[in-house]
């Protein structure tokens, strides 16, 4: 589990984003943070952390999204084996790479989602018909029941061949 | 009545005693040692404090002590785009992609290189001020009495101790160069002016209970130069000017500082500029550039990142200085935080608040490193000049460097570095896929 003085750090970050002094943060509040502005995915990122239709993330909820980054190696450490599985789970880090790319929630990634992710990661430099068709391959490739979207199950099958989604998808604290 | 009297003579005894010990050996440029008494006393607390706390601290947590906010908080990958999408590419997009961009928008929620810059720097072993005290708990009954007494020092002697010989400063500058002023120019009144911005400058230095080492006095900025230095607080201007002339710059406020603005130029050609003149940049080069030709004219003072900065870094410099074509002078600046955080935080307080903790702190304790001057190279453009000179600033003074612009603190960071990413990952998207 998290350790005192890292709540302590993550606490003080809280409140040092947090302008209005009102114990919640705002989206304007995330992107007052210039590297984050400046990143192609950063409306997404910052969507994570409010929940359906609001507009105000707490403390709480701020810890609960960002504990999807931490290492699988923490929960080790806690012997809790019978409780519901840990924020930070692969599988649940898997989920959450997912929801960036599936907006509406329908729990399939269609090509217009996909289209939308590609065209923020590349702004204007690739035309409509080239990105059209990097997307046909893209779900083409990883669609295996035919319907053109992408579910959970495709979805992890075609990541997990490439990349260690536990190295990629977790912050380490320096103490 | 007679308790009056009383006090009109011991307000009469105090202000001598002030006159005596300490305006007249600024005027005479001379110290008596009582500061540096006082700061032996000082370091002697703060290493005894720092030792009980590391006493008194229950788990053993020498990390914790050791770990400043120059470390960080989290491991930041600092791997590439290139390298690290690229490394999966066989086909031009992956879905896993998004995990690069993922991972760098959290590490930024955690904690971002810019707008850590913007508060004060996290001190390592707690220096008795409640206002620093953020991790550090009750430790001894000692440790309380010795803070207590410290506040009432710091509260009851040295603040009103302090505002007064800040009064005595400034009523003296607004007096003496208003004086000087009616003299008709001549190397007299040059003179006459130097003596007075001098002795100004270091009433109000101890004002402050300043102690400053200057490093490299030989390179020290001279006529006809621009001197440039990293911005903390407005208290800059007086730690240069403790020790030597310049002329300032900058726009005219109302009230007070006006006041001194206006009085300080009849005896020194200062270039203070309308609000409106401020926009016009060609009009801001000209004047510079006029009195950077005048060589009888004193050296000009920039702070070329245009805001304060917590002096643990150094930002983006704004190219106009460096456009002008004089040789520049670069002072590095670097405050200890220990005795006193002199970074002036203006989205959290006023300038009255900040004078206030300033003079309810320890002391201000600096160093100031005079570097060799620097002129611009040929085929050299104004930025990569200001660059050269700000890497030799934070070089000196032991403070990052980072190319993001100072404006931050306010306003928000310009769509063309966004756009500059997407740039980046098309061209990968394009290089590695088969599309021309």
């Amino acid at each position: 589990s998290v350790s005192h003085s890292q709540i302590t750090r993550l606490y003080s970050r809280f409140t040092s984003l947090d302008k209005g002094e009102n114990g919640t943060l705002s989206r304007e509040d995330f992107q007052r943070i210039p590297e984050l502005a400046i990143n192609p995915l950063g409306d997404r990122i910052i969507n994570a952390f409010f929940p359906e239709g609001e507009d105000q993330v707490n403390f709480r909820g701020f810890m609960r999204t960002l504990a999807h980054f931490r290492p699988i190696e923490d929960n080790e450490k806690s012997k809790d084996q019978n409780g519901p599985e840990p924020l930070n789970s692969r599988s649940n880090k898997l989920h959450f790479a997912f929801r960036l790319y599936d907006l509406d929630k329908d729990d399939k990634i269609s090509r217009d989602e996909l289209l939308q992710v590609l065209r923020m990661m590349v702004g204007v430099n690739i035309s409509d018909e080239q990105l059209g068709s990097i997307a046909d391959r893209t779900i083409q490739e990883a669609d295996q029941d035919g319907d053109s979207a992408i579910s959970f199950a495709e979805f992890v099958k075609v990541v997990l061949e490439k990349v260690d989604v536990e190295q990629k998808m977790s912050i380490r604290f320096l103490h | 009545e007679d308790v009056a009297l009383a006090a009109a003579r011991l307000g009469a005894v105090w202000l001598a005693l002030v006159f005596a010990l300490i305006v007249l050996p600024s005027a005479l440029g001379i110290s008596l040692g009582i500061s540096e008494a006082y700061m032996w006393v000082l370091v002697k607390t703060l290493e005894w404090a720092t030792i009980r706390i590391e006493k008194g601290v229950k788990k053993p947590r020498p990390q914790m002590l050791k770990n400043s906010a120059a470390n960080g908080i989290i491991e930041r990958d600092e791997t590439p785009m290139e390298k690290e999408i690229a490394r999966l590419h066989q086909v031009d997009f992956e879905f896993s992609d998004v995990f690069y961009f993922c991972r760098k928008g959290f590490e930024a929620i955690v904690e971002d290189e810019v707008t850590q810059r913007f508060s004060s720097e996290e001190l390592v072993s707690w220096n008795l001020l409640t206002r620093t005290n953020v991790n550090f708990h009750y430790i001894s009954l000692r440790l309380t009495v010795v803070w207590v007494i410290g506040v009432i020092v710091r509260y009851c002697f040295l603040l009103p101790l302090r505002f007064t010989l800040a009064a005595i400063g400034i009523t003296s500058m607004i007096v003496g160069t208003t004086m000087v002023g009616q003299l008709p120019n001549s190397s007299v009144k040059n003179y006459l002016s130097e003596v007075v911005h001098l002795t100004c400058s270091r009433i109000l230095v101890r004002a402050l209970s300043g102690t400053i080492h200057y490093h490299n006095k030989e390179n020290k900025p001279q006529k006809g130069g621009i001197c440039v230095a990293n911005h903390t607080s407005p208290i800059d201007a007086i730690i240069l000017t403790n020790d030597g002339c310049y002329a300032m710059v900058g726009q005219v406020h109302g009230g007070l500082m006006g006041i001194i603005q206006r009085a300080s130029v009849k005896a020194c050609p200062h270039v203070w500029f309308e609000r409106s003149e401020v926009k016009d940049r060609h009009l801001v080069t000209k004047r510079l550039q006029e009195h950077v030709a005048d060589k009888n004219k004193l050296p000009i003072l920039i702070f070329p990142e245009g805001t304060c900065i917590n002096n643990t870094s150094v930002m983006m410099f704004k190219k106009g200085s460096f456009e002008i074509g004089a040789t520049i002078y670069p002072v590095a600046i670097k405050y200890d935080p220990q005795f006193g955080d002199a970074f002036w935080n203006s989205s959290k307080y006023n300038i009255v608040s900040y004078l206030l903790r300033i003079m309810t702190s320890w002391a201000i304790v600096c160093n100031v490193w005079y570097l060799p001057p620097m002129v611009r190279e040929e085929g050299e453009d104004a930025v990569q000049f200001a660059n050269r000179v700000r890497s030799a600033i934070a070089r000196q003074g032991g403070l990052t460097e980072l190319p993001w612009d100072g404006g931050l603190k306010r306003a928000k960071v310009k769509d063309t570095f966004r756009e500059e990413q997407q740039k980046n990952y098309s061209k990968m998207l394009v290089r590695n896929g088969s599309i021309g």
